[in-house]
């Protein structure tokens, strides 16, 4: 016990003493609290832009006046006594950078023929700005014909959200689907990725070890499931460490960020939106805050540790099986692999599904078998996994990992030794099942 | 100086032997047995405690599997292994060998310092005694200065010399060198070597694994030679020699005569002296008296005892070569 302890402790040591942890660690935050950072910046200046368009409106959408143009960060000018055609030619040297021409029309039927010239293709944000404010022109002046106000048009219009209420027996709950559901699939992205990366840190430790042929000295001392599992643990640690950090920076940048950027805060993020939609984003932001806070923490993080570690562990004991019996050869090494990236890729289609039918065979299915139910689970466990499930999907998981580790020692400790020879699945699975 | 070191250990190695009634490894009747081949049939020997044995065998006779299941990395399919008195049990006495394998490797990313204690605290050391003993070895070695190396930064031969430092840190009982020589010059050799002695004679018994005869006949007391997983030969290097000796003399004359109808046949000759083979049948007493009645002056007269090397050529040749390459583990 004392000896896979040693293990551990050079494992973890080794790596987070390496420069190149220290550099990815700390700028991994740093690229996405700047690359978030960028994205809100470049939301902003759009806002700010100011586009300059030449209107001739023959159908009198606008009476010579564009309501709420500031919003949209657009400058209209109308022009008069002018002929569309001059226009059209000479827009750009008029100093516009664009020009806007509505023809008559008889705004109770449905308007057409709507044209806005530039040189240069339009944006589709900005092609939708120009068409929305023509649209609430055109709304205007219909509620103006039946005689309806704006105000009263509003009172009249209706914005309703329903509550999904889960009503099973007696009992009767909020669903928290939604943004909680969009955290836990965040969470099994996340499984997926570390799945990967480290799997395939463990494997490349192995094989350093073989290749090196440091092996045969270490299994004179240590047991090689000693060996193994000290590898694994300690580079999960390693993960667990990077994780942390990672949470730590980002929090912190992002709290210390407004302070450097001012007027740079959460409320800046729905203005920067190019909706103009002020009221509607505003309300998003509205249900994610609150979203938030529905989201049951507790049921998350503790899912999303459990399945970690199962899914971490269960994967790098079969990545270090990989790792024992291929050689130098790097293309040896991907083709060894490739099976074993099956499932983990499988597991990841699988959970895209569990958002849209969270209940369907195929889903329940692979949030219980071991090899995809890390991913699968943490994308559907928003959806009220009954307990039963949960708790049959985290036994197997423990007893799959169990039995791969037991079956993957074998290989491990036939595959560290053998030198010089192209090892085959067969071969593999031979080994792992024979009596010890 | 390294020769009167030889003399001092051998002196003082004997009695040592007579000290201790019990062996410090009885292997009896080891099988090891793969689906290709018997990679250790039936191998039995014993090891006295201070002794220093050759393990023999050409490429693929299966001495690799032996050692293997002797440091616990392999079980035995049938056979037993007896440590110090008691059945061999790698968890606890591993601790008490030290293993340096035919492919010598450490981390190479890891500071050279770190590793030796790395590798003596996983026999058992704890931190402070494994640091003491990294640092008396590494002065003994002249490596203070390698401390905060890498692997990857060290010569061949420096890596070897770090290697066998960190195979006996420990203070084995049992040493386990598997061409423990390999990529030495001959400085380091000796120096090495010199260590190999100073070990047995300190109670450590050594097996000492090469195709190097004239390493073998140089540093060991007793020798078994291995082909295709079985013992072919077993004992001491004077007594393998005496056994294989096939009746060949040196002798120095004043004058070399012709040589008609002598019990001998003559092999070889210089200026100085005359290689010849008695015949069936006659005793080296025949050769002396042929030469007196000759009226020769007869200044030297010395039997050959056969190399090491020729026996093991002798003993292997026409034996088809075992296996292609020494893969057999499992």
């Amino acid at each position: 016990m004392n000896k896979i302890l040693l293990v551990i402790q050079r494992e973890y040591l080794v790596r987070v003493k390496k420069k190149s942890f220290v550099y990815t660690t700390i700028l991994v935050p740093i690229i996405i609290v700047a690359f978030y950072a960028a994205i809100i910046a470049i939301g902003m200046s759009g806002s700010s832009e100011k586009n300059k368009i030449a209107v001739i409106d023959q159908a009198n959408l606008f009476n010579g006046k564009v309501e709420n143009a500031k919003n949209d960060g657009s400058q209209y000018e109308f022009i008069t006594g002018q002929s569309p055609d001059s226009v059209k030619e000479n827009f750009k040297k008029m100093g516009y950078d664009y020009f806007l021409f509505i023809p008559p029309m008889n705004i109770t039927q449905a308007a057409g023929n709507i044209q806005l010239y530039s040189q240069s293709p339009v944006s589709v944000n900005f092609k939708s700005k120009v068409e929305r404010t023509i649209n609430n022109a055109i709304e205007l002046k219909r509620l103006q014909s039946v005689n309806i106000t704006r105000d009263q048009y509003r009172s009249i219009q209706s914005d309703v959200s329903i509550e999904n209420k889960l009503k099973n027996g007696k009992e009767e709950k909020k669903s928290v689907a939604g943004v909680a559901s969009g955290v836990a699939f965040f969470c099994g992205m996340l499984i997926y990725i570390i799945m990967l990366i480290y799997g395939t840190m463990v494997m490349r430790g192995v094989m350093e070890e073989k290749i090196s042929r440091i092996a045969e000295v270490m299994v004179s001392s240590v047991k090689p499931f000693q060996l193994m599992m000290g590898k694994i643990i300690g580079i999960g640690a390693v993960g667990l460490t990077q994780f942390a950090i990672w949470i730590l920076l980002i929090a912190g940048l992002q709290f210390i960020l407004p302070f450097f950027i001012p007027g740079l805060d959460v409320s800046a993020i729905p203005q920067a939106g190019p909706g103009a939609n002020v009221a509607g984003a505003a309300g998003m932001m509205e249900t994610m805050r609150t979203g938030l806070h529905s989201v049951p923490w507790v049921l998350i993080i503790g899912c999303f540790i459990f399945y970690f570690l199962g899914g971490f562990l269960l994967y790098a004991s079969l990545f270090a099986a990989v790792g024992s019996v291929v050689s130098d050869d790097q293309q040896e090494a991907q083709q060894m692999v490739f099976p074993i990236m099956m499932p983990i890729i499988l597991g990841f289609v699988i959970m895209t599904k569990a958002i849209s039918e969270p209940n369907s065979p195929l889903v329940i299915f692979g949030s219980l078998f071991p090899l995809t139910s890390p991913v699968v689970m943490m994308g559907r466990i928003m959806y009220d996994v009954p307990a039963s499930q949960l708790i049959t999907s985290m036994l197997l998981l423990v007893l799959g990992f169990l039995l791969f580790a037991w079956l993957t020692a074998k290989i491990y400790r036939t595959g560290i030794l053998m030198y010089g020879k192209k090892v085959t699945w067969k071969e593999m699975i031979r080994w792992a099942f024979r009596k010890s | 100086m390294l020769l009167i070191n030889c003399f001092v250990t051998l002196s003082i190695r004997l009695p040592l032997k007579s000290l201790h009634t019990m062996n410090r490894l009885d292997v009896k009747h080891l099988k090891k047995y793969y689906t290709s081949q018997k990679a250790v049939d039936d191998i039995s020997f014993s090891l006295a405690p201070g002794s220093i044995f050759g393990l023999l065998g050409p490429n693929g006779a299966g001495k690799t599997t032996l050692i293997r299941m002797i440091t616990g990395i392999l079980f035995p399919d049938e056979g037993d292994i007896i440590f110090d008195g008691q059945s061999f049990n790698p968890d606890k006495d591993n601790a008490f060998i030290g293993y340096m394998p035919e492919e010598k490797g450490l981390y190479k990313k890891m500071k050279i310092g770190d590793q030796a204690i790395y590798l003596a605290r996983l026999k058992g050391l704890s931190r402070a005694t494994a640091l003491e003993r990294v640092k008396h070895w590494f002065i003994k070695f002249e490596m203070e200065s390698w401390w905060n190396k890498r692997v990857e930064d060290l010569s061949k031969g420096m890596q070897q010399k770090l290697q066998f430092v960190t195979t006996v840190l420990n203070d084995p009982k049992l040493i386990i060198l598997d061409e423990p020589f390999s990529g030495l010059d001959p400085v380091n050799s000796n120096l090495i070597k010199e260590e190999i002695y100073n070990l047995a004679q300190k109670g450590a018994s050594i097996i000492f694994s090469t195709h190097r005869m004239e390493q073998v006949e140089e540093i060991c007391d007793h020798i078994i030679l291995v082909n295709k997983g079985q013992k072919i030969l077993d004992g001491t290097v004077s007594g393998v020699k005496q056994q294989f000796k096939e009746a060949i003399f040196s002798i120095g004359l004043d004058d070399y005569p012709p040589v008609t109808d002598a019990p001998f046949e003559i092999i070889g000759q210089n200026a100085n002296q005359q290689i010849l083979k008695i015949k069936e049948g006659y005793r080296s007493n025949d050769v002396l008296q042929y030469y007196l009645a000759k009226q020769v002056g007869i200044n030297s007269f010395q039997e050959i005892l056969p190399s090491l090397n020729d026996i093991f050529i002798k003993l292997v040749h026409g034996t088809p070569l075992a296996r292609q390459f020494e893969t057999v583990t499992a």
